[in-house]
This record gives C-alpha cells, sequence and structure tokens, in this order.
C-alpha cells in the first residue's frame, strides 16, 4: 500500500493525469520540483518549522470524556486540528505548497474552495509569502460562509464568486483550472484536497500525513497501544487521508471515512461519491466519482459546504477496493445534532464537516466496546457555521435544547 | 480516410482548410445537422461536433452557455451519433470528429464508444483532457477501427512532449494557439509562428491552429503558418445571438473565413 502512487501517478486503477496538453508541463515540473524538495533538508526542516511555529503544531490530542459519558461509549479521543492557526487542517497543506511555489519562482497562487477553510489557509499564506492570490469559491458557498470570504479579503486575497452549475466547490474547481491553464506560466494552483492530477493527490497526502504521524506519538503515550477506530469526514478527503495514511500496515486500526448523505442517500441529494457513485473522471483523475449514464457529473447535496463535492480523492478509491479502509454516510440531520452535541457536552464547536464524522459514532454507538479507544479527526472549527446552523434551526429551538 | 482526404485535395488546391466547431445539440441537434449540411455547401473542409459536457474545463465561457443549452435539450453522445449516421446516409461527406470530453467517453466504455463512433461515420475524436500519457487504450481501439484520436499540442509543450506528441499523432495535430481555454481574442499570440515552426519540425502531419480565431482577416496569417483554422466560439456566438436563425449568419461568416485561407499558402 505504500508503493502507490505509481510512476504514471496511479492508486490502482484510480488517479492518473487526466488534464488539458497545457497543464502538463506544470504538472511535471511541479514533480520534479516536488521530489527535489523531499530530498533536500533544508526544505523538510523549513517546512517543520512553519508547521511548529506558525501553525501552531503539533495540535492537541484531546480525551472527551464529557461527550464519552454523555453516550456510555468508548474513550473517545479529539485530534484537535480546529486549534492550528486559521482554523482547520487546510493550513498544513497550504503551507506546504506556498514553499514548493516560492521554490518554483511563482509570483501568484490559485486556489478553490468550498466552505471557505482552504481559501483562508491559502490567503494566509499568499499574505505571508507575499504571493498575490485568488481564490475560487462557488456563489452558494459565498453566500453560506460569509464570514470565511471576509477573511479572505481582509488577508488580501480576491475572492471570485463563481456562478456556473450547482455554484458550489465542484463548479469553484473548474474556473480555477481554467485561471491555471490561462496563466500557467506564473501561477502555482494550490489544490486544497487529496484530488486533482498527479502529482496532487500525493503532495497533499504527504502535506496532511503530519496528522496521523502526531497522533500514534499522542495515543501510544497515553494510551500504550494504537487505536481501535480512526474516524474522520470524506469530502475531497484531505482530513481523512492524512490520519489514515501512517496507520495503514497497522491493520488493526479501523480506518472509517464518513461521506455526506445530504437529505438522505435514497433521495438522491447527496455528496457519497465512494458510497453511490461508479468510476470516473473528474479535475484532472480517475476515482469515484457521482455521474448519470451520460457520463454528465451530478451535483452534490450537503448542508456542509466543505463536503459538497460529487467527486472524492482517487487514493481513498483505492483504500475502498482494498477494503482496507470503510466509508459510510451521514445526512445534514444527524451532522447538525452532532454539531450541537459537541458544542452542549464539551464546549467544543465543530465544523459542520467534522460533525459528520461524530455523528457515525453516535450511530453506532451500541458496536463499541466501552474499553475500545476511538479517535475522531476534528478537521476544523465551527465558527463559520453558526451563522447557517442559526438560520437553519432558529435561535428559539437551540435555546430550547 | 476522409480526414487525409480532405487535407490531400487542400493542398492539391494550395488552400488552407477551415475546421468549424459547432456544439452539438445547442439550440438542438435538428438545427446542428441543418447546420452542418449548409456549412459544408459554404467552405467548411472538416466539421467538429462538441459532445457537452457538465464540467468543461478547456472551455471559455461562450462554449459554457452553449453546452449547457445542448445539455438542456438533451443532447448526449448517442443522440450526436445518430445526427452523424443520419447525415451520412444523406450523403454528407465532409470529415466529422467528435470533441469530447473523457468521461462520456469513458462512461459508454471505450470498445462500445469506438464501435458506436466508428458505425455511425465518425472520422476522429479530440478528447481535450486526454494528454498521451492516458490515451494509448482509446487511441488503440480507434485505430483498430480505423478512426483517428487527434492530439493537441499547446505553446506550452516543450520540444520533449512535442516530438512525443507527434510521433504518436494521427490524421492531423491540432495545435492550442494560446496557453487558454477557448474563447474569441483580439489578436493572435506572438508567439504563434515560432510555436508552429517547432511542431513541424517534428511531423509531416497537417497542422490545424485553434482556440482564439474568429474573424476573416486573422485567417491569411493562418494559411501562410498551417494547414487549417479552427473556428468555434465565433459559429456559437452567433447560434446563440440568433437562435431563431442562426444558419444565415453562420454561413456567411464561414464563407468569409475561408475567403482568407484560400489560396495563399507559400504565397503570405
Amino acid at each position: 500500500m505504500f508503493k502507490y502512487p505509481d510512476e504514471r501517478g496511479r492508486f490502482g486503477a484510480y488517479g492518473g493525469r487526466f488534464v488539458p496538453e497545457t497543464l502538463m508541463i506544470a504538472l511535471e515540473e511541479l514533480e520534479r520540483e516536488y521530489q527535489k524538495a523531499l530530498n533536500d533538508p533544508a526544505f523538510i526542516q523549513e517546512f517543520q518549522q512553519y508547521l511548529r511555529e506558525y501553525a501552531g503544531r503539533p495540535s492537541l490530542l484531546y480525551r472527551a470524556d464529557r461527550l464519552t459519558r454523555y453516550l456510555g461509549g468508548p474513550r473517545i479521543y479529539l485530534k484537535r486540528e480546529d486549534l492550528n492557526h486559521t482554523g482547520s487542517h487546510k493550513i498544513n497543506n497550504a503551507l506546504g505548497q506556498a514553499l514548493l511555489a516560492v521554490r518554483m519562482g511563482k509570483s501568484r497562487v490559485i486556489a478553490e474552495t468550498g466552505a471557505g477553510q482552504h481559501g483562508v489557509a491559502t490567503a494566509t499564506v499568499a499574505a505571508h509569502f507575499g504571493l498575490s492570490c485568488v481564490v475560487y469559491m462557488g456563489a452558494a458557498d459565498v453566500a453560506r460562509q460569509a464570514l470565511n470570504v471576509f477573511r479572505m479579503r481582509l488577508l488580501g486575497a480576491e475572492v471570485r464568486s463563481v456562478t456556473s452549475g450547482s455554484q458550489t466547490l465542484k463548479d469553484a474547481t473548474n474556473e480555477a483550472m481554467r485561471d491555471w491553464v490561462t496563466a500557467v506560466n506564473d501561477t502555482h494552483y494550490i489544490i486544497g484536497s487529496v484530488v486533482g492530477p498527479h502529482p496532487f493527490p500525493r503532495l497533499v497526502r504527504d502535506f496532511q500525513r503530519v496528522i496521523g504521524d502526531e497522533l500514534r506519538e499522542q495515543i501510544l503515550r497515553v494510551e500504550k497501544r494504537l487505536p481501535d477506530y480512526l474516524v474522520a469526514c470524506v469530502g475531497g478527503g484531505s482530513n481523512s487521508m492524512g490520519l489514515f495514511y501512517p496507520f495503514l500496515a497497522d491493520r488493526e486500526v479501523r480506518l472509517i471515512g464518513v461521506e455526506a448523505a445530504g437529505r438522505g442517500i435514497e433521495t438522491g441529494k447527496h455528496a457519497a461519491a465512494l458510497s453511490k457513485g461508479r468510476r470516473g473522471v473528474l479535475h484532472g483523475s480517475m476515482s469515484y466519482l457521482l455521474q448519470d449514464e451520460d457520463g454528465q457529473v451530478l451535483e452534490a447535496h450537503s448542508v456542509s459546504a466543505g463536503l459538497d463535492y460529487p467527486g472524492v480523492g482517487p487514493e481513498h478509491s483505492f483504500f475502498k477496493d482494498q477494503g482496507r479502509a470503510t466509508y459510510t454516510a451521514v445526512t445534514d440531520e444527524e451532522a447538525l445534532e452532532a454539531f450541537t452535541l459537541l458544542s452542549r457536552t464539551e464546549g467544543i464547536i465543530p465544523a459542520l464537516e467534522s460533525a459528520h464524522a461524530l455523528a457515525w459514532v453516535v450511530q453506532n454507538i451500541s458496536q463499541f466496546e466501552k474499553d475500545q479507544v476511538v479517535v475522531l479527526n476534528l478537521s476544523g472549527r465551527g465558527d463559520k457555521d453558526v451563522q447557517q446552523v442559526a438560520a437553519l434551526r432558529g435561535g428559539g429551538e437551540l435555546n430550547a435544547h | 480516410m476522409r480526414i487525409k482526404t480532405a487535407f490531400q485535395t487542400l493542398k492539391d488546391r494550395q488552400e488552407a482548410g477551415l475546421i468549424a466547431y459547432l456544439s452539438a445539440g445547442d439550440p438542438d441537434l435538428k438545427t446542428t445537422g441543418l447546420l452542418v449540411e449548409r456549412l459544408a455547401e459554404n467552405g467548411v473542409d472538416l466539421i467538429e461536433l462538441g459532445v457537452p459536457f457538465s464540467d468543461p474545463v478547456a472551455d471559455g465561457p461562450v462554449i459554457q452557455r452553449a453546452s449547457q443549452r445542448a445539455l438542456q435539450a438533451g443532447t448526449n453522445l448517442l443522440k450526436i451519433l445518430d445526427l452523424v449516421a443520419q447525415l451520412r446516409a444523406k450523403g454528407v461527406s465532409l470529415p466529422i470528429l467528435l470533441m469530447s470530453y473523457y468521461n462520456p467517453i469513458l462512461r459508454q466504455g471505450l470498445v462500445t464508444a469506438t464501435e458506436l463512433l466508428a458505425t455511425a461515420g465518425v472520422d476522429g475524436l479530440i478528447v481535450p483532457d486526454l494528454p498521451l500519457e492516458e490515451s494509448m487504450e482509446l487511441r488503440e481501439r480507434l485505430r483498430q477501427k480505423e478512426l483517428s484520436l487527434i492530439y493537441l499540442l499547446a505553446p506550452t509543450s516543450s520540444t520533449v512532449r512535442v516530438r512525443k506528441i507527434a510521433q504518436q499523432a494521427q490524421g492531423f495535430i491540432y495545435c492550442v494557439s494560446l496557453t487558454g481555454v477557448t474563447g474569441e481574442r483580439d489578436q493572435l499570440p506572438e508567439e504563434l509562428p515560432h510555436f508552429l515552426q517547432r511542431v513541424s519540425r517534428e511531423t509531416t502531419l497537417p497542422l490545424a491552429v485553434g482556440f482564439g480565431l474568429s474573424r476573416p482577416e486573422q485567417m491569411p496569417l493562418i494559411a501562410s503558418l498551417a494547414d487549417a483554422a479552427v473556428v468555434g466560439s465565433a459559429f456559437v456566438s452567433l447560434i446563440e445571438q440568433n437562435p431563431e436563425d442562426p444558419i444565415t449568419p453562420v454561413c456567411n461568416l464561414a464563407a468569409s473565413l475561408k475567403e482568407g485561407l484560400g489560396r495563399v499558402r507559400g504565397e503570405g
């Protein structure tokens, strides 16, 4: 499992490089520069220093005793990626790719964003490294994630609202790819998840694996053993990949990826590419994909802008077929309940994305033994979602709880 | 065979070719069929029919909108192939290429898709998101049916890539004039002659230039540098502006573009 991707950028049947010819040169350059950077101790050291001193790593591993008692369940730990600078795991990848962009002499970076977490992380590193920055965001997401739009603009990035298609993450990614095709000579595209053409899925995985690497050390220190379950939400799949990857060889550790079932899998209004998709090509790689019988990509649906995407990272597709990870889905409603639950029991407001992972634990609580150890990746904080949840729930209902 | 014959005829006549791109099914397939028949009579040498796709990342706004309209009208690959078969039955003999993103082809399965293309009378396939490295299986399947997979080269293609792609290319090579997406531009890029020289050094196949071309006055330069011009967004735009009767303005544009391509090669 560690020999992937192969030299063609494939994870088994998945991955690859399905892009216009114009971009091939940029992908070849990126692959070459990344390989060089990996062999350069100064690069690795600088990346680690930024993670420590700028992002605030290592992120804490917190034992959620109140939540555990409330659920009467296993010992639940939260990997607190929400405490990173900018409020999510996205900063890990943004820092790594910004350092690469600087090495490659690029003066401009672009990004796509759904919930805005990756956009904020990219705008942040662009400000720090003095790069000009454009973030593409679906118009529907601009409306539901207004706080993050403001943050990006404050950081000096230009936020371009994308009005085509479903006006969400998929369409923002299309527009970012069009920008890259046009401005490839001076621009690096900081893709925010383990998606896109090779080498992006590998590169983003490598920059995110710090989550799982830290966790291994932390859990061994407190539990003297590895966890029974690792649980994370999956949109494109970068926080889950970062958590899972260092544990691939530890077969006793069960890996659970939780997709967005939106209004319910049976309604067709969901974002569960791994659960309900078929093999296809979108945004540069072969992977599971929500599509119709003509090969048109379907619009995804999720209350969580960060999971509202019809595709998924190719390595997750590979894990699914290999049976190394299990993928499942929870609904908007279940995620919203988990959002409130964590806020009330632990005083931690999770991102709606991360709330999906917790919702799976709640849903399956009767299956766990009390002495089992479950680690949830709390991939981001929920400040950005408060306004949207208030609009959905109404202040009254929240108070009456 | 039709592609080869078409370029040979052009060469004999000392003309450069006009390749017209239409988004199939915009505003409906019946209109697309009529347009193809009339364009064949008005100077167009090869036709490229765009298969609409939900996520056309290599296209600018004009073709994006046309794709959306075509999808809303219920257009899909199978219906486009029906149209091609009908046109062939009526005796339309110019080469017809399909331009499709990879997923609609992949969804049919490469074996089935290739069979269907051949049966319908399609001559070649252009897949803007399928670079050489990912294309070998499709290329081989098409070759077995005597269909061409048309490769694209871009100004950013390195010399090594130009050579590799030229070695594998069939029919003609589609040279993307600029670094960007499809759509009309005010000026041709300054580096275009240099780019086309880099390509022609590596191949004896005809070169077609596309992306950004829209005006008759751009045609003589293209004719002096290459074997054909591909014009897309300008036609699609006229169809968008004249949904009731697109045929007259589209044919007028084709005729004046072709005028700029005729009998100038070697004189320019």
